[in-house]
């Protein structure tokens, strides 16, 4: 069974890698560009795992991880942030706020895909 | 009784001795004897009555004379005496009795009465001589202590516990003028003045809790009895204020000494701040907009590499994403090194704080407040984080005020935990979970607890910290929480009692009386000499107001403690919006041209208004003044309703045979000397001073208070001709 995964972006030029990538993988991706686009792609495409950008318009990724986080019938999804606030304070937030994992920009492509592979049990 | 009644009895009942045996014994015989007897008796006696009437007649007139030199010389002699004691007592200190006058036992008197006088003046004269050397001690210290601070380059300002000010240097005042906004700063030291509230220009509750801080470190003994903070002022600046507390003088008892006062050092950090936020700024532009660029261009370059299999097509995309961001990356660069200033290292002062105290400080503010219990769930020993701690109680009473008035929680608890460099303060509270937007919105918005308004958000107040906070919900315990996250502090370990030998070390130059003054408002029972003046005078382009004359200038000056403060003044020419009449020209030297591009009276009248707050005003001939100021209360909507002496009025209570009460006959009278009249100005500092001699003037004729010099005014012969 593919695993389905849902790029959360509104920045085009990350998610064209992150697209190819995630294709390449194997995976069914759709995109959304910004907060409440996220929403309503979970609910319509109900992804697996949720690749999340902290700054975004409309509702930042904190917001969107936290109202994901708030519906029992998703616990199951797994939420992996990716942003360029490199912190220990956004770290400790993100994770603080339910997700699975907290990945700063810049990364590569090879631990991301092994990140993801390890949170859907693939690796 | 009075001396000649005493004198008539005396005589009356001389005059009984010297009869009344004779006619008592006389009348007792006459009755024993039979009527024979009588006549017989009648018959022997009749003849020499005459002599005997003239021998008792004459034994009386000697009797009188020796009474009546009696009385004059005891009686009537201590009288004179007695006066004269009064004189010695009061009016005239040298003046001595007579020891010539009267008997030997009233010269003993009046000798011993001299011995005694001179054993006074003597007394006196020693009591006078300590005083004056003491206060010319006294004032040597304040002079050096004057010479001291005036030489610091940084503002200093002195303040008993109610935040009058008691003493400032030069710079606190240049620095303080400088930071008057708008319309005061017309005013010279407008905002800062001995007497004056120093909560006018540093937030009241700021220092407050400053104050709170540094008795909770003397009450633990530590040794830096110190306390920063950064505060904004009405216009926006930013002040970096230090305060250190002056300690009553003398033996601890029990303990730390109390606090009486405290020196603020204040820095006007607002440029430096800026430089600072925009360095900021521009770091984490350079580091996350970087991250950013970075990443998509690392991610696609890895996947052309790792995919060398792609079409053409798709390559070129890829290419096409990492020559964008190679060309972002290399503008943002360049903007960034561009606003690099490079600008001193300024941050927001964070202070080692224990959890403890800040936690406890918290839940003290809460109950009172909110009357909402709290409790400590969890605390780790020792946990001490870098805060703000007046900014962080703030939020966790807005947070407390916010969960009680939307969810009526019951009971809020605390927690505060570490994890790695990070400490975590946590609000707990059970019951209904919130949604996110709520607290996104009370993130971003103003904070407010009760009446009290804080000019930053919650959002901003983390970011100074260089913090977070999240909400988050413990769902199996239904529970939610604030999670407040900051830097952890190295913890501060107790310092020991500094020994008594360092703390001798540091001159002491509060010993004078300063720190008892007081100057809380106007009350019409004080005594005229311990309150505070504003005394002005204005210049106008004629004598009628009704008839659209204007005022062109106010001066004014301060009188505080029984000192007129000439540094403390107001002097502001005002443009009349009209023409000068060219026959008033002369009498104040001041033409349209000094006039043009001065601010209006609807600007300067505020000012002044600030300036002339919580004092008495003094001005001659006031009601002239008054009756100018009157007439703007509705257009500038600025009321001056604070009581006002005149100095004309007040000369006619003390003088009220003279003819003219002019100020400057006036001031001849009193020995004042005039320089610069009609300039207001001038001749504000005139009437104060003038003023100042009335003071004890009027309290020989017992005016003594405000109550008693508005009365006495009020009831002159001048009061009555209205103006």
């Amino acid at each position: 069974m593919t695993h389905k995964i849902l790029i959360v972006d509104d920045e085009p030029n990350i998610v064209l890698s992150l697209e190819f990538l995630m294709k390449r993988e194997g995976f069914q991706v759709a995109v959304a560009a910004d907060g409440e686009a996220a929403l309503e792609q979970v609910r319509a495409f109900d992804p697996d795992l949720v690749l999340l950008d902290v700054m975004m318009p409309k509702k930042s990724g904190y917001e969107v991880c936290e109202i994901l986080r708030a519906d029992p019938a998703r616990s199951a999804m797994k939420i992996v942030m990716l942003t360029a606030k490199g912190r220990d304070m956004e770290v400790a937030k993100g994770l603080g706020l339910g997700a699975d994992a907290y990945v700063t920009k810049p990364f590569s492509n090879k631990a991301l895909l092994a990140e993801i592979k390890q949170l859907l049990g693939e690796g | 009784m009075p001396a000649r009644y005493r004198f008539i009895l005396a005589i009356l009942v001389l005059g009984g001795l010297v009869t009344g045996p004779f006619l008592v014994t006389s009348t007792l015989v006459w009755m024993e004897m039979n009527p024979g007897q009588r006549a017989q008796l009648k018959e022997l006696i009749v003849p020499h009555l005459p002599m005997g009437a003239l021998l008792t007649a004459l034994g009386f007139a000697l009797g009188l004379a020796v009474v009546r030199t009696l009385f004059r010389q005891y009686v009537q002699g201590l009288l004179r005496m007695a006066e004269h004691l009064r004189l010695m007592l009061g009016a005239n200190r040298d003046f001595r009795v007579s020891v010539e006058d009267g008997p030997p036992e009233v010269q003993q008197v009046a000798r011993a009465i001299n011995d005694l006088a001179a054993q006074r003046d003597a007394l006196m004269a020693d009591v006078e001589a300590q005083i004056a050397r003491a206060k010319a001690s006294v004032e040597e210290e304040k002079n050096r202590l004057a010479a001291l601070m005036s030489e610091l380059a940084q503002a200093v300002v002195v303040c008993n516990l109610d935040g009058r000010i008691l003493l400032y240097n030069n710079r606190a005042r240049l620095e303080f003028h400088a930071l008057a906004q708008g319309p005061t700063s017309v005013a010279s030291g407008a905002l800062i003045g001995l007497g004056r509230s120093i909560f006018s220009i540093i937030d009241k509750s700021r220092l407050a809790h400053a104050e709170e801080t540094i008795r909770r470190r003397l009450e633990r003994g530590l040794s830096a009895n110190v306390a920063h903070f950064i505060t904004t002022t009405a216009s926006g600046q930013f002040l970096r204020v230090q305060m250190v507390p002056v300690l009553a003088p003398g033996e601890p008892e029990g303990g730390a000494r109390p606090m009486t006062g405290y020196v603020l050092t204040v820095e006007n950090i607002t440029r430096s701040l800026e430089q600072e936020n925009a360095r900021n700024r521009a770091l984490l532009e350079l580091t996350q907009g970087n991250r950013a660029a970075l990443g998509n261009m690392r991610a696609a370059i890895e996947t052309l590499q790792d995919y060398p299999d792609m079409q053409a097509s798709e390559r070129e995309r890829f290419i096409q994403v990492v020559a964008e961001e190679v060309g972002r990356m290399s503008r943002q660069l360049e903007a960034t090194a561009q606003r690099f200033a490079d600008a001193t290292k300024t941050r927001w002062p964070l202070e080692d704080v224990s959890a403890d105290d800040l936690i406890k400080a918290a839940q003290r503010r809460i109950e009172a407040l909110f009357a909402l219990p709290s409790k400590i769930e969890a605390l780790e020993d020792n946990l001490w984080v870098r805060a703000d701690s007046f900014a962080l109680i703030f939020a966790m009473t807005f947070l407390a005020g916010r969960l009680v008035d939307h969810y009526e929680i019951r009971e809020l608890r605390f927690r505060g935990l570490s994890e790695g460099q990070l400490a975590y303060l946590d609000l707990i509270w059970s019951g209904h979970a919130m949604s996110s937007e709520t607290f996104y919105g009370w993130e971003q918005e103003n904070m407010q607890v009760g009446q009290e308004h804080s000019p930053v958000s919650l959002r901003e107040v983390l970011d100074r910290h260089g913090g977070e906070i999240w909400y988050q919900r413990e769902k199996a315990a239904h529970r939610a929480y604030f999670r407040f996250v900051l830097p952890l502090a190295q913890a501060v370990p107790e310092a020991a009692q500094l020994p008594a030998s360092a703390q001798e070390g540091r001159p002491e130059y509060y010993d004078f009386d300063l720190f008892n003054f007081q100057a809380a408002g106007v009350d019409l029972d004080r005594n005229l000499m311990d309150m505070a003046y504003t005394v002005f005078d204005t210049e106008t382009t004629g004598l009628e107001p009704a008839k659209g004359d204007e005022i062109i200038q106010i001066g004014a000056a301060r009188i505080v403690n029984g000192r007129l403060l000439r540094q403390e003044f107001f002097d502001q020419l005002v443009d009349p919006q009209r023409p000068l009449r060219p026959e008033s020209i002369p009498i104040h030297g001041i033409t349209e041209e000094m006039l043009r591009g001065k601010p209006s009276i609807d600007v300067v009248l505020p000012a002044f208004h600030a300036f002339c707050n919580e004092t008495v005003l003094v001005a001659h001939n006031a009601a002239f003044d008054m009756r100018f100021l009157q007439l703007k209360e509705a257009r500038t909507g600025v009321k001056f309703s604070q009581p006002v002496l005149d100095t004309l009025l007040l000369s006619a209570v003390i003088h009220p045979h003279q003819e003219s009460h002019r100020l400057d006959v006036i001031a001849e009278r009193l020995g004042v000397r005039i320089v610069g009249r009609h300039n207001a100005l001038g001749d504000a500092y005139a009437t104060g001073e003038v003023f100042l001699k009335m003071i004890p003037l009027l309290a020989e004729k017992g005016i003594h208070t405000l109550r008693q010099a508005l009365e006495a005014s009020q009831k002159t012969y001048f009061a009555r001709v209205k103006y």
